[in-house]
């Protein structure tokens, strides 16, 4: 074991040139600063996060290509407005995993709980177990792929990106959507608002390969999924339409 | 024998079915469409109008109002930031998109308040860099359609401020139409070109006071608590909101009057949703007050701020600052009369033109059209709001000096008297020439 000046700056231990935060002795703050001090110069690429015990804002606002390891569940915003960083959560995760993320991968070994990649621009989410409800909410480019299922109102105004879903979908998915697509292997409960579904194109399975590789996903078939998207009918006002409001 | 004269009764408008009225059915009818419309509330409300200054005479001493000083800065967010707002003068540029306003009015917005010391305020768009670029103090909005949100903007910003809602709109959301979904800034928001985009009225990753209290700490994480966080508020619970505010952790709470303007939303909404701006001060105040933070915890009050002696009585209500959205762009040059006849061919005319949502502006101001924005030219429309906030400075710093302080903070509300019952309900000042607060016997 050994401790370098930054290290005492940061309050971070290193342990075999991974840098370590010990979370039942260091504090949240010393975390992110630790991780964000590598922003002008990576001098530590791994990392490991002991005893998360369902802190929140873990790993958030990383701007380096650090490979993070959260050993155990953690609360919300855990790994929010992520860039270019590779963080793994060895547990269940809480509200609004990889919010905002711009790019980088994120994935939850377990659960999530609501809002999941809520609003994210980029990367790529994977959560290996089941994810709440509004995951993928407004949606802006990232692709995100739930292994288990989803709760209501997934893909809620989604934007952009892809929407991969291996279990089921709970009701009201893709409601008031934009140009997100989105892939559900299971059963729908119900397609909200300006949802429906679309044909399988050739391209479509495609996108949903590449996404599968990427994911190091080597059980599911693309054409084994249904597509969903918008029908457009709600992206100008037209009273004709006021009921579906 | 002279013929009998005839009287007729003159035609007598209905007080309740008036022009603007009938002609709001015969469009409804005709359409099938709520109106939608931009600007704040337009119909008469108790208003700061309806408030007086006491100047000082015999129990109070005035300062000489050319020799003294009257300080106008005020610090903001010194509660939890690293690095507080220092303001020069009290009165801030709020929050408004780039989408709504052309590129170059928001440069303008920038220009001016920089060049008096003051901050401005991004919108449900995104930070431009000709926003951030003129601006010296640049407040950046977390709103819920989080548009053009990233991490490298976050931190580029003076402050964050987290949207609730708006004085226009309390619980609702944004809207922007096609015609102004150019393709810019269809590729700030990640949007189709031409969509009505209609953003969420809530956050996509919260629900109550709670989770605000932990998103606000992932913001100072993400930002290693740098900058001040303000929440701002429509004006509706003022007290319950602000109290909340302050548990979740906000430096600075921003209020927003149901005068307060809009790019666009609709017209039922504008007029019957929330409450006057000066109802909410006193409310926002006795929250901070009780809480122990009045002054800790800094208050922002906007909507329907026009001059000076609107300034200095919200500051007299108890606010730190204030904010201007309206007044500040008819500096720059909405609604001036040199625009009429092109006013007139929109239907409108100058003083009354709130179609900013169609983008045909014809002072070039909100709109995305390329030939209109050429005729704002931002280095004048900023010279322009600077001498407009020059002028309500010292306006506010006139009347401080007459109630014998030598700090615009130092205003209080002993120092106000109402001109109507209602306004000294909602003011919590007494009727002029009585001791009488209606309503101050009774428990909030």
């Amino acid at each position: 074991m050994s401790t370098n000046n930054l290290a005492e700056k940061a309050a971070f231990e290193t342990i075999n040139g991974v840098g370590t935060v010990d979370l039942s002795v260091q504090t949240v703050r010393d975390l992110n600063q630790a991780l964000h001090d590598q922003h002008d110069e990576m001098t530590i690429e791994k990392w490991d996060v002991l005893n998360p015990k369902g802190h929140h804002n873990l790993a958030v606002g990383v701007d380096q290509k650090l490979k993070i390891d959260i050993h155990g569940p953690a609360g919300y915003y855990c790994a929010g407005m992520n860039q270019e960083a590779e963080i793994t959560i060895h547990g269940h995760t809480g509200q609004g995993v990889a919010e905002n993320m711009m790019s980088g991968v994120v994935r939850v070994k377990g659960n999530a709980s609501s809002a999941a990649g809520a609003t994210a621009h980029g990367g790529l989410l994977i959560i290996e177990g089941d994810a709440g409800s509004r995951c993928g909410i407004s949606m802006k480019g990232v692709d995100i792929l739930v292994k288990g299922s989803v709760g209501h109102m997934s893909c809620f105004m989604g934007q952009a990106g892809v929407l991969a879903v291996c279990g089921d979908a709970g009701d009201a998915l893709g409601d008031s959507l934009y140009e997100a697509h989105i892939y559900v292997k299971g059963s729908v409960k119900s397609l909200g608002a300006d949802c429906i579904e679309k044909e399988m194109r050739a391209e479509h399975i495609e996108e949903l390969t590449e996404l599968f590789e990427r994911a190091g996903v080597t059980d599911q078939d693309p054409r084994d999924f249904k597509r969903y998207g918008s029908a457009r009918q709600l992206y100008n006002f037209k009273v004709d339409n006021a009921g579906a409001y | 024998m002279s013929e009998k004269r005839k009287y007729m009764t003159v035609p007598r408008e209905s007080a309740t079915f008036d022009r603007s009225t009938m002609s709001e059915i015969r469009r409804a009818a005709d359409t099938g469409i709520y109106d939608i419309r931009g600007a704040g509330a337009k119909r008469k409300l108790p208003h700061f109008d309806d408030l007086l200054f006491l100047g000082a005479s015999m129990s109070r001493y005035p300062l000489e109002g050319y020799r003294e000083k009257c300080n106008t800065s005020v610090t903001l967010g010194n509660r939890f930031a690293k690095k507080p707002i220092e303001l020069e003068i009290p009165i801030t540029i709020a929050g408004m998109s780039f989408g709504a306003l052309s590129a170059y009015a928001k440069e303008a917005l920038g220009r001016g308040a920089s060049a008096v010391g003051t901050s401005t305020t991004t919108g449900d768009g995104g930070m431009t860099p000709e926003e951030r670029g003129q601006s010296t103090k640049l407040v950046y909005q977390y709103l819920p359609s989080r548009y053009g949100m990233n991490p490298d903007d976050l931190r580029k910003a003076d402050a964050i401020e987290v949207v609730l809602g708006q004085g226009a709109k309390p619980g609702g959301g944004g809207m922007l139409l096609g015609q102004k979904i150019t393709d810019r800034v269809a590729k700030m928001r990640t949007l189709p070109k031409g969509v009505d985009q209609r953003s969420a009225c809530r956050h996509p990753d919260w629900t109550g006071p709670d989770d605000l209290e932990i998103k606000i700490k992932e913001l100072r994480e993400i930002t290693d608590w740098q900058v001040p966080i303000y929440i701002k508020v429509g004006a509706t619970r003022t007290y319950y909101d602000v109290k909340l505010a302050v548990k979740a952790g906000a430096d600075v709470i921003v209020v927003d009057g149901m005068q307060g303007g809009t790019a666009a939303t609709q017209d039922v909404f504008i007029e019957h949703v929330g409450i006057p701006t000066m109802a909410a001060i006193p409310q926002a105040v006795q929250a901070l007050q009780e809480m122990g933070m009045h002054r800790k915890v800094q208050l922002i009050v906007s909507g329907g701020i026009r001059n000076g002696a609107d300034v200095a009585k919200c500051m007299a209500l108890g606010a730190d600052a204030v904010a201007i959205g309206t007044a500040a762009m008819v500096a720059l040059g909405d609604n001036d009369p040199m625009w009429e006849e092109e006013y007139q061919k929109l239907g409108s005319t100058a003083g009354s033109y709130d179609d900013w949502h169609e983008g045909r502006d014809p002072a070039g101001i909100s709109t995305q059209d390329p030939e209109l924005m050429k005729r704002f030219d931002p280095i004048e429309g900023g010279r322009r709001l600077a001498n407009y906030l020059r002028v309500l400075t010292l306006e506010a710093q006139t009347l401080a000096r007459a109630c014998g302080k030598n700090d615009l903070r130092n205003l209080e509300p002993e120092d106000l008297v109402a001109l109507t019952v209602e306004s000294a309900a909602m003011a919590r000042v007494p009727l002029a020439g009585t001791n009488w607060i209606p309503g101050q016997q009774q428990a909030f």
